[in-house]
C-alpha cells in the first residue's frame, strides 16, 4: 500500500520530526547538520539568519489576532530566537477562488500593522489564486531575514547541564482560543490567543544574559512537550521542569481540563522558552518581567545531565512524570 | 496556590495513611481508562506503598472494541457515498489491516466529532450523503448516543446511523473474577459509568465474588481516598460497595439516564477484546429503531479478524500483562506505530504508561 502523508505528519510531534529527518532533511545544505532550528545562521554572511514559515489556521480571525498577526509574528519569532534583530520580511498569499476581498483587507491590514510593531519591512511577496476548493480562504507564507545581534546565537544545541528554564507566560492561549473559534466547544471563559511578537522581549533578555543566554525556543504547535523534547535530544540534555512554578492561565486551564488536553502538548504563540547558565537566571528573569510578554515569566527548571532526551515534570504532588512529545494529531491547522 | 500545596499534604497524608492500612500484599484494579491516565499523569504509584498493586483492566473502550467492529468502522469508511464521524480517540486505531487515519489519507471521508448529536448535526446539513456515527464507549457515553437516535428518529433523519459498540462494564469486572486468571483483591469503581449506573450493580460483584468495589473521582485526593477505603475493607474482611465521588455520583444513579437507554437499546451478548463474548454485556439498537443501526442497514457481515501477533493488548485488558511488561512496549509497539489499540487510545492503559511512566524504561 502506497505510504501517504496523514495528518499526523503536520502534528508538530514524533511523525513529524521522522518525516522531516527521512524526507525533508536530505535536500538540506549538509551545513545544516541534524539540529532543527527556529531558523538558519548563513555560512558565508556570518550576521544574516534566515527563517520560513507557512499560516494555515482556521479561522483566519480569532481572538487576540488573525492569519496577518500570525504570519508575522511567527517568523519574526523565529529568527528572535537565534538572537537576530528580524529586518525583512517576505509575503505569498494563496488564496482560494470565492475568498471574500475584506478578508484579504482585513489579513492584509494586521501584515502592515505588525510589521510597523515589530519593526520589519516588508518588501517583496507573491499572490496566487487557486480553484474552489483547491485551498481553503488564505493560505500564507513569510520568509524573514534578520542580523545577528551578537557573535554567539542561541541554539537548540547549547543547552547545558545545570542551565535554568525560563519560560515567559501561562501555556496553551494559542490553542484553546482557536479551538474555541472554531466553535467546536462551548467556553464559559474567553481565552485570547498570546500571538505576539518576541523580538524584543529577546532583545531584553540578550542583553540581561548576553552569552549565558544558551537556548530560545518557542514552543508552537506541540507546545511545550516538544519544544524541551527537541531541545533535550539535541543537546543530549536531560530537562526537569516543576509544575508548581508554572504561570497560570485559569481559563485555559479549565478548558484543558474540560478537553483533556494537556497544556504542556497545546500550541503558544507568543511563548518563549529559554535555557540560561544559573548565574544569568536571575538578571534574565528580571529583565523578562519587565517586558510586556513576559510579565508571569518564570522560572520552571533546569538542564540535567541525563539520561540525554529525557524531558521530566514534577507534579504539584511532589511525584514525577515522563513529558512526552505529542503523538499524532493534536489540533490540525492550529497555525 | 496555596491551595494546591494544602491538596498536596492531603495527598500524602492519604497516601501515609494507605500504607498503614495495607498489611499483607494487595492487588486492585481500575477498570476506567480516565482513571488510568490520571494515575499516570499524576505520579500515583510512586506515592502508594510497595505492597499495594494497581491494576488497569478493561476500561477503555476503544481498546475492548475488537478488530472485527474497527474493521466494521473502516470498512463503512471505505463507502464512499458514506462519511464515517467519529470521537478522534478512534482515529488511529488499527484495524486488521489499517486504521481510519490510513483511509483519511487515501481520501475517505472521515470526520472527527465532538459528540454524537454534532454527528446528526451533520448529517442533517449534509442530507446527501449517509453518515455513519461510530458509537464506542461505556454507560456514560451510551446515553447521549441513544439520545441522539431518539432525536434522528424524530428528525426522520434517514441519511443517519450508528455502528453500535457499546458495552456494559459490570459484566467484564464479573467475567474477570469468574475467570480468576488474575488475583483482584478489589475494584476502584469509575467514577462517570457510576453516575449513571449507580451502586446497585456493583453489589452482586461484591456479594458473590466478595471482593470491594469503591466508586473514585478523578483527582489524586479521590483516586487515593477509594484506594484507602478498600485498603481498609481487605484488612477488616468486608466486601461492600463504597461511593467515594459522592459529589457526582448518586446512590441511584441517573434513572433519566437509564431510561433513554432503555428505550432504545437492548442488552446483547457481546465480544470484548481479550475477553470474547460476554453475555448480556453489550447494547444493541432496538428493533424500533433498526432503521438506524448500521449493521442491519449496510448488511456488515460478522468477521473473525485476529489482533496483531505480536500484540499482547487481550493480556493487558484482563491486567494479566502490565504495559511496561509487555515484550513490545516501547520497541514494536509505539504510539507512532501501534500494534493495538491500549497503546494509541488517548484511554488505553499503554498510551498512559508510554506518555508518564517510562522513567526506568
Amino acid at each position: 500500500m502506497a505510504e501517504r502523508i496523514t495528518l499526523a505528519h503536520g502534528g508538530g510531534g514524533v511523525q513529524m520530526q521522522e518525516l522531516i529527518r527521512r524526507e525533508l532533511l536530505p535536500a538540506c545544505d549538509e551545513t545544516l547538520g541534524r539540529a532543527l532550528e527556529d531558523a538558519a545562521l548563513l555560512p558565508g554572511a556570518e550576521r544574516i539568519v534566515l527563517t520560513t514559515d507557512s499560516y494555515v489556521v482556521r479561522p483566519a480571525v480569532f481572538p487576540g489576532g488573525d492569519l496577518g498577526r500570525l504570519a508575522v509574528c511567527g517568523t519574526v519569532n523565529d529568527l528572535a530566537m537565534r538572537g537576530a534583530q528580524p529586518a525583512y520580511l517576505s509575503l505569498g498569499l494563496i488564496v482560494e477562488e470565492g475568498t471574500e476581498i475584506e478578508l484579504l483587507r482585513t489579513v492584509m491590514r494586521s501584515v502592515q500593522k505588525t510589521c510597523v510593531e515589530t519593526g520589519v519591512k516588508l518588501v517583496t511577496g507573491d499572490f496566487k489564486v487557486v480553484e474552489k476548493h483547491s485551498g481553503d480562504g488564505i493560505f500564507a507564507n513569510t520568509t524573514g531575514v534578520g542580523f545577528l545581534r551578537s557573535r554567539s546565537a542561541p541554539s537548540v544545541s547549547r543547552a547545558r547541564p545545570g542551565d535554568k528554564v525560563l519560560l515567559n507566560g501561562p501555556l496553551g492561549q494559542h490553542g484553546v482560543a482557536i479551538l474555541a473559534a472554531r466553535g467546536e466547544l462551548t467556553l464559559q471563559a474567553t481565552v485570547e490567543s498570546d500571538c505576539a511578537p518576541l523580538s524584543d522581549l529577546v532583545e531584553a533578555l540578550l542583553e540581561a544574559g548576553g552569552d549565558g543566554v544558551h537556548t530560545l525556543h518557542d514552543p508552537t504547535r506541540g507546545g511545550l512537550a516538544a519544544a524541551l523534547n527537541e531541545i533535550a535530544q539535541t543537546a543530549g540534555v536531560a530537562v526537569e521542569v516543576s509544575e508548581r512554578n508554572f504561570p497560570r492561565d485559569p481559563g485555559v486551564e479549565g478548558a484543558c481540563d474540560l478537553l483533556g488536553l494537556d497544556r504542556l502538548q497545546v500550541a503558544n504563540e507568543g511563548k518563549l522558552v529559554a535555557l540560561v547558565a544559573p548565574e544569568v537566571a536571575e538578571p534574565v528573569l528580571e529583565a523578562m518581567r519587565g517586558h510586556a510578554s513576559g510579565r508571569q515569566a518564570a522560572l520552571i527548571g533546569e538542564a540535567l545531565e541525563g539520561p540525554a532526551g529525557r524531558v521530566t515534570l514534577r507534579t504539584v504532588l511532589g511525584t514525577r512524570r515522563i513529558v512526552d512529545s505529542p503523538s499524532g494529531e493534536l489540533l490540525p491547522r492550529i497555525c | 496556590m496555596p491551595e494546591e500545596v494544602a491538596l498536596a499534604k492531603e495527598v500524602r497524608a492519604l497516601a501515609r495513611q494507605i500504607a498503614r492500612a495495607v498489611k499483607k500484599p494487595v492487588q486492585f484494579m481500575e477498570v476506567c481508562g480516565t482513571h488510568a491516565h490520571a494515575v499516570g499523569r499524576l505520579g500515583l504509584r510512586q506515592l502508594l506503598p510497595e505492597k499495594l498493586t494497581l491494576l488497569s483492566g478493561p476500561g477503555c473502550p476503544v481498546c475492548v472494541t475488537p478488530t472485527g467492529e474497527i474493521d466494521w468502522a473502516l470498512e463503512l469508511a471505505a463507502t464512499p457515498e458514506i462519511t464515517v464521524a467519529t470521537f478522534g480517540d478512534m482515529i488511529r486505531v488499527p484495524g486488521s489491516r489499517q486504521s481510519l487515519a490510513d483511509l483519511r489519507a487515501q481520501g475517505a471521508n472521515i470526520q472527527v466529532v465532538y459528540s454524537p448529536m454534532q454527528a446528526l448535526e451533520l448529517a442533517v446539513e449534509h442530507s446527501d450523503r449517509q453518515w455513519v456515527f461510530i458509537g464506542v464507549g461505556f454507560e456514560t457515553t451510551a446515553p447521549t448516543v441513544a439520545a441522539t437516535i431518539q432525536t434522528a428518529a424524530r428528525q426522520g433523519a434517514d441519511n443517519f446511523s450508528v455502528l453500535c459498540c457499546h458495552k456494559l462494564i459490570p459484566p467484564a469486572m464479573r467475567a474477570l473474577l469468574a475467570a480468576g486468571e488474575v488475583r483482584i483483591d478489589g475494584f476502584l469503581a469509575p467514577g462517570h459509568v457510576s453516575a449513571i449506573l449507580g451502586l446497585e450493580p456493583y453489589q452482586a460483584v461484591a456479594d458473590e465474588y466478595h471482593v470491594p468495589c469503591v466508586v473514585a473521582g478523578f483527582e489524586a485526593h479521590d483516586i487515593l481516598r477509594a484506594l484507602l477505603a478498600l485498603a481498609r475493607q481487605v484488612r477488616e474482611k468486608r466486601a461492600a460497595v463504597e461511593n467515594e465521588y459522592e459529589r457526582t455520583v448518586r446512590p441511584e444513579g441517573n434513572p433519566l439516564a437509564r431510561a433513554v437507554m432503555e428505550e432504545v437499546f437492548e442488552i446483547v451478548d457481546a465480544r470484548w477484546r481479550g475477553l470474547g463474548v460476554l453475555p448480556q454485556s453489550g447494547y444493541a439498537l432496538r428493533e424500533k429503531y433498526a432503521r438506524f443501526d448500521a449493521v442491519r442497514r449496510y448488511g456488515l457481515r460478522p468477521s473473525n479478524a485476529g489482533e496483531h501477533p505480536l500484540c499482547h493488548c487481550g493480556e493487558v485488558l484482563r491486567g494479566v500483562r502490565r504495559p511496561l511488561d509487555c515484550p513490545a512496549f516501547a520497541d514494536a509497539c509505539t504510539p507512532e506505530h501501534p500494534l493495538g489499540p491500549c497503546m494509541v487510545s488517548s484511554e488505553g492503559a499503554c498510551a498512559a504508561s508510554y506518555r508518564y511512566e517510562r522513567i526506568g524504561k
